[in-house]
């Protein structure tokens, strides 16, 4: 974007988050952090490092381990005037808070007839990280983008995830930002600017190619730019669409996509089943029938809870042969 | 300090504004029912005949208008105490356009957010958190606002209640839980669904201050909850306040067996608390008023109540277009089937 005009910094994904966190909370009075163990014990993956300290227990609220309870007293905080970043210690435990979230907040806006706004953001890690098991690993971004009124994003470089969750936290809407373990140490540039937002509802192209649209987000993202890399080497001429928004979607950029290339691969974390990448890939089927010359494949997470030894752990996640084994499919 | 509310609490005006307020409530459900019967409402509608002191009662104790509240589905009295237009809540239970929510809420869903009434929620339980959350706000932005949170003698036992209660405890949020115990939960009764029938007690394990109160006695419910909403204005601190009332109908419109979980003699021992009755013979007592008087206010707020419905009916239902309306502050969502 503007990068040329603006300095930019190194830094990790997870550097990014804290700098927008801190920035909004000096930018606003009505922005508060709230989660379990993220003020005095500096949080779980470190994104709220240092935050206590710096501002106190009224910005970085500590709270008991009763997922439903803060995320609702987050929501009512919210319908009165506060902006609520909720840190969910990963997105699994926001399962607890699922009646709160998508019995209440999303739909606060549309029963009041536009009386009361919810504007808060949940945000946390979702998906595997290592060897957490089946209760830490969930991918929940699916489940949420599901439900009209959440606005839902998976941002998978350090500039997307530092311009995307502060378009979350000025959003008058609930928004959920889902992160990754797996994406917190991947570094990029990222603009020193206090003011930059990436809109949601827009996907990015990563790499330029003609033969196959590789459609992912957050950090599958990262995988497909590997898998394009290695098709490369065989010739295979890969487009990485990052599609950075679920909810909204942006069709028209992985419709142009598909147009372009001619052949789409859906690549998601979530299990293959019933999941978001199911949702993209009807959308292609449905809205680029005709430039398609294959049909559309998904590469998901395996239909299984995510087990403990790591060679398992490894299997249920799609990686790079993964994904390289869908593109061979088509041809 | 007490003398003089007590002389202002006895003051003709004043419990004629109680009786009126009270007997307005009980007609504008009435209408509600018969509009039910009518085929004029549908889904699921929840009405507050034989509770009207509990409302009477807190409204008489907050600062309207300044002061949060939040409440389930038995959401229709709280509104009209607090002035806001009683045409457009009737539109809103008649899903009309003209309704507060433009028809998209329903009987379970009026809010009034201007005035501080925040709904209106169809999870038994699900509002408790949000209640904590308006209380926090105020809390936070330094205001001396209370929240008036109500929930039912069902709601006493979800598990978000005690995880919003442990968090008032912990940090002085200024909201007093409102437990109005109407004795059944839908239609299980209090001793079929709480170990502890005391439900006050709930308040207990997180240091909030609790009590019973008898809430079918509008002049004794008002002091007492002008005591507890001046302490936790003051102190800033929660509270737990059990309301003993009895519901006289059914759980919702829906609900036309009530033989299932009582007696009809139970009930006729119920209907000797009704609080209009009561405060009827307070009146009569105290020569405030006479039963012909009492009779022309019941006209009167009949035939007030027939106009607020009639032109309730004459409010369009909202248009097809209007249903992607307010999904997003900013955006729409995916269109079409």
């Amino acid at each position: 974007m503007a990068a040329t005009e603006i300095a930019t910094k190194t830094m990790s994904y997870r550097d990014a988050i804290s700098k927008v966190l801190a920035e909004e909370i000096e930018h606003d009075e009505n922005v508060f952090l709230i989660g379990e163990d993220i003020g005095r014990y500096q949080g779980t993956f470190r994104v709220t490092q240092g935050m206590f300290d710096k501002f106190g227990p009224k910005r970085v609220i500590d709270t008991p381990i009763t997922e439903c309870g803060f995320t609702g007293i987050a929501i009512g905080a919210a319908m009165a005037g506060l902006r609520p970043v909720v840190e969910m210690m990963t997105m699994s435990f926001s399962i607890l808070a699922m009646d709160q979230i998508i019995n209440h907040a999303a739909k606060i806006h549309y029963m009041t007839g536009g009386q009361a706004k919810c504007p808060m953001v949940v945000r946390g890690p979702g998906g595997a990280a290592k060897q957490l098991s089946a209760q830490h690993t969930h991918c929940v971004e699916g489940w949420y983008a599901h439900a009209p009124g959440l606005k839902v994003v998976a941002p998978a470089t350090a500039i997307d995830a530092y311009g995307m969750l502060r378009t979350a936290i000025r959003d008058d809407n609930p928004v959920i930002f889902t992160e990754n373990p797996g994406l917190y140490t991947v570094m990029g540039e990222v603009p020193d600017d206090r003011d930059f937002m990436i809109p949601f509802g827009k996907a990015n192209i990563l790499v330029e190619g003609n033969d196959v649209s590789l459609i992912g987000y957050s950090r599958m993202t990262q995988v497909n730019l590997a898998a394009a890399e290695a098709l490369a080497k065989d010739g295979i001429s890969a487009e990485v669409v990052d599609v950075r928004s679920l909810s909204p979607l942006d069709m028209t950029t992985i419709n142009a996509s598909v147009a372009k290339t001619h052949r789409a691969v859906v690549v998601y974390e979530d299990w293959k089943f019933g999941g978001f990448g199911g949702e993209i890939a009807s959308r292609i089927s449905e809205e680029s029938f005709d430039d398609l010359d294959a049909p559309v494949v998904r590469c998901g997470g395996l239909n299984v809870p995510t087990p403990y030894a790591r060679n398992l752990e490894l299997e249920c996640i799609p990686d790079v042969d993964d994904v390289v084994a869908a593109v061979r499919k088509l041809s | 300090m007490a003398k003089a509310k007590l002389e202002k609490l006895e003051s003709p005006a004043m419990l004629e504004e109680f009786y009126r307020e009270m007997l307005y409530i009980r007609r504008f459900e009435e209408k509600c029912n018969v509009a039910y019967r009518l085929g004029k409402i549908g889904g699921y509608m929840h009405t507050y005949v034989g509770m009207e002191a509990t409302a009477v009662g807190i409204h008489h104790a907050i600062k309207p208008g300044y002061d949060y509240m939040i409440t389930a589905y038995r959401d229709h009295p709280q509104p009209l105490l607090l002035g806001t237009d009683p045409v457009s809540v009737m539109s809103e239970i008649m899903g009309r356009s003209g309704g507060l929510s433009r028809g998209k809420g329903g009987s379970m869903h009026i809010y009034d957010i201007e005035r501080g009434f925040y709904g209106g929620w169809g999870i038994v339980g699900g509002h408790i958190p949000l209640g904590g959350g308006l209380a926090f706000a105020s809390k936070y932005r330094g205001e001396d606002r209370v929240t008036i949170c109500l929930l039912g003698d069902g709601a006493a036992n979800q598990g978000v209640v005690f995880e919003t209660m442990n968090m008032a405890g912990l940090w002085d949020l200024p909201i007093i839980f409102c437990i109005e115990n109407n004795e059944f939960a839908m239609g299980t009764r209090l001793e079929y669904h709480a170990a502890d029938t005391q439900l006050y007690k709930r308040g207990e394990p997180f240091n909030i201050k609790s009590e019973r109160v008898d809430g079918m006695d509008v002049l004794d419910f008002h002091k007492d909850m002008e005591r507890i909403v001046n302490w936790v204005r003051k102190e800033q601190k929660p509270y737990v306040v059990e309301i003993m009332n009895y519901r006289f109908h059914g759980h919702g419109a829906a609900d036309n067996d009530r033989e299932l979980y009582r007696t009809k003699a139970e009930e006729a021992e119920a209907m000797k608390r009704d609080p209009i009755a009561r405060l009827e013979k307070i009146l009569i007592d105290r020569n405030v008023m006479t039963r012909e008087k009492m009779e022309a206010i019941d006209e009167e707020l009949s035939d007030k109540v027939d106009a607020i419905y009639e032109a309730a009916d004459a409010s369009p239902f909202p248009d097809a277009s209007e249903v992607y309306d307010n999904v997003y502050t900013d955006m729409e969502p995916e269109k079409g089937h």
